[in-house]
């Protein structure tokens, strides 16, 4: 009899113990999420999206790269001018490869002749159902609540199942050491190391602070549009409504969030 | 039981020396690859995946090919192949440390490889693959052990190992399953988009692993006073033969939908992989390589007479491992990739040193075998 109430006493007390714990637990490691404040300056998309305007894209300069030399920068991505370890985030393509399976004859006439065969720009899709998010095996790369397919460069193992995954060829490994070959280092963005994936984050570091994304804002003809898809009022709803958009690839269920004026 | 492996005649030692060399080797090799990165590999942008994941693939199946012994003698109490079960088992063993080796040496930061255990994520195949590997791994050294040491001491088996037997049996079936999985489940590759890729597998897998087991039999046969009986050799020689026509025709499964239906994306890698796209050719002398393999393989299996001669016999199982070997070590992975999502051609060519790498894993999963087997086939012997 004794023994039992003394046992029901240190059981009770152990579990005393344990309520009083729970504040100093939560304080180092709490689940309610990080106890920081937002920039109020920052923007809050609910469904973050993008519309390319090729047709504006006409009326720049010819070899005009300014968004890609802007996320270039931006993002700390190294040149390595050989195309087996290149890292690139957007980048210009034909658009046989951007569209495979689109084009037509009278099409690649159309891009020769109205769209003077301009290159269309090519970056990662967001996709509403990633399917890199669905094959990695540590959950490094995620989907974010407001639709940016994220990398944790701390987390990922380079097991390049990503890669293999994403039908938009979008993801790079670091083959190598990239700092030596980083042009000028921006420190508002982190470098990577050698055997991590990264790709496009649509400059979530950048919408932080209240920032459009670099290529975005890197465009003087305004071709690149970014807005939040949940508002109706947004320029990228008015560009969807008013104009016809195509994606990349949009058969195989990945739901890509750049959507293309022609 | 260890200790046994410790004994033996100059040209045992001679071997596992050889071994030895080319582990340090291949170590010193993947210490290069450590300090640069996995840069000093071909692999590229757009073929992410190369040598090293296409032996994991091979691999994989020669591992869970023991199952094709387990299964007839534990669930069928088929008794000739009692003195060769044990052997099935330690080739499994090797298989998937070999496995295992490729997967962390084919790893970006293997310091992180445990990141896979901290944060489990059961919609990742890949998490998949680890859990059933290990588990084989496991299952397999485990009963192989247990199993033997009881013969050393000339008493039967204990009876609690029987359910991690029969659990050994669907647990080979699920890791090349699995490691199917990696690839049929891909949206943009077409190539690997193919319902029949797990049945493929392990048709390919029941086929090149007893071929490797009857060839080593044949060997212990010949150079050691290991006998694995003629009848057993035999009756692997039928599955090995069975498996070998179901695996090439599901291949003729997927040329015909392929080329039936011609839908380009699909269609593109095959013609890469046997006639070259756009001038490309890289894989068109190891496919058909492949293919003249398996044509010989089963013109000497299917008939009886070449089945049942040692010497013809051989060759068949030889030419049944090479050409599995070519069509999921090399081209199965690399094809994947060429053309790319973007429909661009970046060919493959592994390095000295990648190459090296491979070497290396292979000679470190043949020197587990041999001490495995050294133990296996000394029991045997003494106990006989």
């Amino acid at each position: 009899m004794d023994d039992t109430r003394r046992s029901f006493l240190k059981i009770a007390g152990l579990s005393m113990l344990g309520f009083g714990a729970k504040p100093v637990v939560d304080a180092v490691a709490g689940a309610g999420g990080p106890k920081f404040e937002k920039d109020p300056k920052a923007f809050n998309g609910k469904r973050w999206a993008m519309v390319v305007d090729q047709q504006k894209c006409l009326k720049a300069k010819d070899g005009c790269k300014d968004c890609v030399l802007a996320c270039n920068s931006a993002h700390n991505i190294p040149s390595f001018n050989n195309p087996k370890d290149e890292i690139k985030w957007i980048w210009q393509t034909s658009f046989e490869h951007a569209f495979p399976g689109q084009e037509n004859p009278y099409i690649n006439d159309y891009i020769k002749t109205s769209l003077k065969g301009l290159p269309f720009l090519v970056l990662c899709n967001h996709c509403d159902n990633p399917p890199c998010v669905r094959v990695c095996p540590v959950q490094a790369t995620f989907r974010r609540p407001d639709g940016i397919v994220a990398m944790d460069y701390h987390r990922c193992i380079g097991c390049r199942f990503c890669m293999a995954a994403c039908p938009y060829g979008a993801r790079n490994l670091n083959w190598s050491d990239p700092r030596p070959f980083i042009k000028k280092e921006n420190p508002e963005y982190p470098t990577r190391t050698r055997g991590v994936v990264e790709k496009c984050n649509f400059c979530s570091e950048l919408l932080a602070v209240g920032k459009l994304p670099a290529c975005v804002e890197a465009c003087k003809e305004k071709a690149l549009v970014f807005g939040d898809l949940e508002d109706p009022n947004s320029e990228v709803r008015e560009l969807l409504r008013t104009r016809p958009t195509i994606q990349r690839k949009p058969q195989l269920g990945t739901r890509p969030q750049i959507y293309y004026i022609l | 039981m260890l200790e046994k492996a410790l004994r033996g005649n100059k040209s045992y030692f001679a071997w596992i020396g050889f071994l030895l060399i080319l582990v340090g080797m291949g170590f010193g090799f993947y210490l290069r690859q450590l300090g640069f990165g996995l840069g000093v590999t071909g692999m590229s942008r757009d073929v992410s995946w190369g040598l090293y994941i296409g032996q994991f693939t091979f691999l994989v199946g020669v591992a869970a090919s023991a199952v094709m012994l387990v299964l007839p003698y534990y669930l069928h109490n088929y008794k000739v192949f009692g003195k060769i079960t044990i052997l099935g088992e330690f080739l499994a063993v090797a298989a998937v440390t070999m496995c295992l080796s490729f997967i962390v040496v084919d790893l970006g930061r293997p310091d992180r490889a445990f990141n896979v255990l901290l944060y489990p994520t059961p919609n990742s195949v890949l998490f998949w693959d680890m859990v059933v590997l290990n588990g084989y791994l496991f299952l397999n050294i485990f009963v192989g052990w247990t199993v033997l040491e009881a013969e050393a001491k000339s008493v039967p088996p204990p009876k609690w190992i029987k359910p991690f037997i029969y659990l050994s049996i669907p647990w080979a079936v699920s890791i090349h399953t699995v490691t199917a999985f990696l690839y049929a489940g891909l949206p943009g590759r077409g190539f690997w988009l193919s319902a029949i890729m797990a049945p493929r597998f392990l048709g390919s897998a029941f086929a090149a692993g007893p071929a490797l087991l009857i060839l080593i039999c044949l060997f212990l046969r010949k150079y050691t006073k290991f006998d694995a009986g003629w009848e057993a050799i035999q009756s692997l020689a039928k599955i090995v033969t069975y498996a070998m026509i179901l695996s090439v025709f599901f291949v003729l499964c997927e040329l015909f939908t392929v080329f039936y239906s011609q839908i380009p994306e699909h269609m593109y890698h095959f013609l890469y992989l046997f006639v070259g796209l756009h001038g490309h050719t890289g894989m068109m002398p190891w496919m058909w390589a492949s293919t003249i393999l398996a044509a010989i393989a089963l013109i000497v299996l299917i008939n009886p007479k070449t089945r049942n001669s040692p010497g013809t016999l051989a060759i068949g199982c030889a030419a049944v491992f090479f050409s599995l070997w070519i069509e999921k070590g090399i081209t199965l992975v690399i094809t994947g990739y060429i053309p790319s999502p973007l429909e661009t051609i970046t060919e493959y060519h592994p390095t000295l040193t990648e190459i090296g790498i491979v070497v290396g894993v292979w000679a470190l999963g043949f020197l587990i075998m041999s001490v495995l087997y050294k133990v296996a086939l000394t029991v045997k012997t003494e106990s006989a």
